[in-house]
């Protein structure tokens, strides 16, 4: 079964801490289980996005780079 | 992560405002109560409208290139300082408060500050704050 992705946000060209400020305030708005996909062009995302979500439970399906492009896939707790 | 994380944000020149409110969003970002204590020309920065008025200010070792770096920045659309504060404040539990001898020193009252800030306060209520948490000074 797949799960569909529930919003999509484009923090693409956004200084760090901004697309983990972003995804927070994105993540506040869905209920549990739904799966948010962000795309980021901050180099620091990679690590950024994997300690956001080990320290606030939401689980990151995926994380993985295309021409410059990180994408990130999370599930909220 | 609910440690409190408490800043003395003591400079006023807006790489290090930059700096304070970055990581005052990422520790907000993962949970942490931030407590901010606003302190001499960190104080001065928080001046009701001083963010629209006010040429960009530098630390000494910016030099002309590290100004052209930050203009750019800038000019890219990187989120300014009072910015990434105020998205702090809505996605975490983030505390501005001015010290009170600094309100004196500058001859402020509470109705010449940013709305950001939430009061006046001496520096036994900050430690108060800071409890056991970490003390980050800037």
């Amino acid at each position: 079964m797949t799960i569909e992705t529930a919003q999509t946000l484009d923090a693409r060209h956004l200084s760090c801490p901004m697309p983990i400020i972003k995804t927070a305030i994105a993540m506040k708005g869905l209920v549990s289980g739904q799966l948010l996909e962000v795309r980021a062009t901050d180099p620091g995302s990679v690590k950024d996005f994997a300690a956001w979500a080990q320290t606030t439970g939401n689980v990151l399906l995926e994380s993985n780079v295309q021409d410059g492009v990180y994408r990130f896939v999370l599930r909220k707790k | 992560m609910d440690e409190p994380l408490a800043i003395t944000l003591f400079s006023g020149t807006d790489d290090k405002l930059q700096a304070a409110a970055v990581l005052t969003a990422g520790a907000a970002a993962i949970g942490r109560p931030v407590h901010i204590f606003l302190q001499y020309w960190g104080l001065e920065a928080f001046r009701r409208n001083s963010a629209e008025c006010r040429e960009t200010r530098l630390a000494p070792e910016a030099g002309a290139a590290g100004f052209a770096a930050v203009e750019a920045l800038a000019a890219a659309g990187q989120a300014s300082w009072r910015e990434t504060l105020e998205q702090a404040k809505a996605i975490g539990d983030v505390e501005i408060q001015a010290c009170s001898l600094s309100m004196d020193l500058l001859h402020l009252t509470e109705s010449d500050l940013d709305p950001l800030v939430d009061g006046v306060e001496g520096v036994t209520a900050f430690w108060l704050a800071a409890s056991s948490g970490q003390v980050v000074f800037i």
